[in-house]
């Protein structure tokens, strides 16, 4: 460490200009602002699908806002809960704004962070070197469903409460510790006080620091080793005389204005939502959850929010008879693994270890579907974290694959779709069985990745990104 | 097949996709609610007979301005059992006594038509539907029944 010096400025100098070299001599705020956005050099070829970062950011920022005031006047008691919502929603001077703000951020947030994992999955984003912005990326998706889950009990509605029973009871099907799990998250017996008192500190406090933490380990990566681009080239291999990518331009002040303009149409629309729409036809504010709690009456149909909906129905495809379905699936993929992978052979045999324990397990007689349906259910959120290393294309932009990618993209975002779709929906014997072939689509697509995205014929990656000047 | 033809076939599919409500009818539309002679004496009616066992405890009395009611209007006919115009609109009655006395607590009805939307139609639709559906049946204890919330314990 280099001793302390004092920068020396003219006595002319102006007042800001010394005052913030007095700031740069004690803290690196303009290092940072540079390091981070200022002179940040960003490819110059974003589209529009480039904006959602910024625009979650915003709804982060939101959502905080909005939190702080709404905590001010919530109250975490099973008895006054339902109450306080109504109270902010009438009494509270502008708090049914706020409170809508709120719970249309939720939603926006998911559909922003969707889009933003749409656009990773296009352009191969978490390709190396961008794994680590991946995973810390996947960490926040987690990270805001838990949020999203505790956050939704807080209104103490019938959806908030049989929402969490069912979901918190998910651990009870794990063997051995299960229903002591279960008791231990809930605090008692039935979902009660105690939960919602433990929910609200979970919520307005525990996550939200993890999740600020998550977005500054994301974002410090990011910037450090580069931003992705729509065609998938790194622009650091081609740096100009002045040390810079020539395809790369500070982020400030084109990309800041780029990111004002995609702020205020998103917020265009969130404002529309917000005034005249905050139900959304019963997906944004469930129409049930406007009955306050009650334990002893079970709703007949309890949907979680839209947002978990693809991942709660593959939790629900996974019934008795669709057992052997997954059992024949696991046996055919341990084949396909010996006979196509070039994996060392320990691995190889690990594979198929682990997949015929897997294959014993799902008899009935061992562990029972429902157990299964809670591990398909984990692994279809957790499999998206190994995205980085199932891939294999040779490039990475969806621009330079064979055409016929594009086609299994759309199967698996259709799927996806679906699977939403399905999930809030009342199961039917039909409903059941599109929701076993999308769940048999969905995990196909990540565990034959390995395979199908390093075949075809590849297009070739210009040199120089594709950039339209406008 | 030509347009005419097509229009009347699509229209003939029509009554099928019609959603019903949890008690399995058709809701019916609720008149535009703009009618404020009608909307007044919809409060009178819940002030004299549904606010005895229901309460719409997030509610204050002087809201009913919103109907064109003015405070005096609302302290000299609708204010029965609450001192000020601002009160909320609560109920006497316990809830362990209305447990005791007919096997359930009334639910407070400040949110009601929220929760009752659904695909089938708005709340208001569910509201007005439920209202002018109760029919005689003596196989209830009560002697009355509804379509649209069958075996309701209510008798409105």
């Amino acid at each position: 460490m280099a001793a302390f010096k004092e920068t020396k400025l003219p006595a002319s100098a102006p007042a800001s200009q010394k005052a913030l070299t007095w700031i740069d001599d004690r803290f690196p705020l303009s290092k940072l602002w540079y390091d981070q956005w200022g002179r940040y050099y960003a490819p110059k070829n974003f589209n529009i699908w480039y904006i959602f970062g910024s625009l979650a950011m915003l709804v982060l920022v939101l959502q905080i806002v909005t939190g702080i005031f709404l905590t001010m006047h919530y109250k975490p008691d099973a008895n006054l809960a339902f109450g306080s919502v109504e109270y902010i929603m009438r009494e509270v001077p502008w708090g049914w704004l706020v409170r809508y703000m709120h719970s249309t951020g939720a939603s926006a947030f998911f559909i922003i962070v969707y889009l933003h994992m749409t656009r990773a999955l296009m352009y191969g984003s978490y390709r190396k070197p961008r794994e680590l912005i991946w995973l810390f990326g996947f960490a926040i998706f987690l990270c805001l469903m838990a949020e999203a889950f505790f956050g939704y009990l807080l209104p103490w509605g019938q959806m908030s409460y049989w929402g969490a029973q069912v979901i918190v009871n998910l651990f009870g099907a794990i063997p051995m510790i299960g229903p002591d799990l279960s008791l231990w998250i809930r605090g008692d017996y039935v979902v009660s006080d105690a939960t919602l008192n433990r929910f609200f500190a979970f919520h307005v406090i525990a996550l939200p620091l993890v999740l600020l933490g998550l977005v500054a380990a994301h974002l410090i990566a990011l910037h450090e080793v580069g931003s992705s681009n729509p065609d998938g080239i790194e622009v650091k291999e081609n740096l100009g005389p002045d040390g810079h990518p020539v395809d790369s331009i500070p982020s400030h002040p084109y990309y800041t204005v780029h990111d004002l303009f995609g702020a205020s149409v998103f917020l265009l629309i969130f404002s529309a939502v917000v005034f005249f729409a905050p139900e959304m036809g019963g997906y944004f504010l469930e129409y049930n959850n406007f009955l306050p709690a009650d334990s002893m009456k079970t709703p007949p149909h309890i949907a979680p929010t839209w947002y978990f909906t693809p991942f709660y129905s593959v939790l629900r495809a996974t019934t008795a008879d669709f057992m052997y379905v997954l059992m024949g699936a696991a046996a055919a993929y341990i084949v396909f693994i010996w006979l196509k992978s070039r994996l060392a052979f320990k691995t190889k045999a690990l594979i198929a270890l682990v997949g015929l324990v897997a294959i014993i397990g799902m008899l009935p007689q061992v562990l029972d579907a429902k157990f299964w349906g809670v591990v398909l259910f984990g692994s279809s959120v957790i499999i998206l974290a190994a995205l980085p290393w199932l891939d294999h294309s040779p490039v990475k932009s969806i621009r330079y694959r064979p055409d016929w990618h594009k086609y299994v993209y759309l199967v698996f975002g259709l799927a996806f779709l679906t699977l939403g779709y399905l999930g809030t929906q009342l199961p039917t014997p039909a409903f059941t069985m599109l929701s076993q072939v999308c769940t048999l689509l969905y995990f196909s697509f990540f565990l034959l990745m390995p395979w199908w995205s390093a075949t075809g014929t590849f297009k070739p990656v210009p040199k120089r990104v594709t950039y339209h000047p406008h | 097949m030509n347009f005419s033809k097509k229009l009347i076939a699509i229209l003939a599919l029509v009554p099928g996709l019609v959603f019903a409500s949890e008690g399995g009818v058709p809701l019916d539309r609720a008149p535009e609610r703009t009618d404020l002679a009608s909307l007044q004496n919809g409060a009178k009616l819940f002030v004299n007979y549904c606010l005895n066992c229901h309460s719409a405890s997030a509610m204050r009395y002087n809201r009913l301005r919103d109907l064109g009611l003015n405070e005096d209007q609302i302290r000299n006919n609708l204010l029965f059992t609450a001192d000020k115009v601002g009160a909320m609109m609560t109920i006497a009655m316990r809830p362990e006594d209305a447990k005791a006395w007919f096997g359930a607590v009334p639910p407070d009805l400040s949110v009601i038509a929220r929760a009752k939307s659904s695909p089938a139609g708005s709340g208001a639709d569910y509201l007005y539907t439920y209202l002018r559906s109760f029919y005689k049946d003596d196989t209830r204890p009560t002697g009355w029944n509804n379509m649209v919330m069958p075996n309701v314990q209510c008798r409105t």
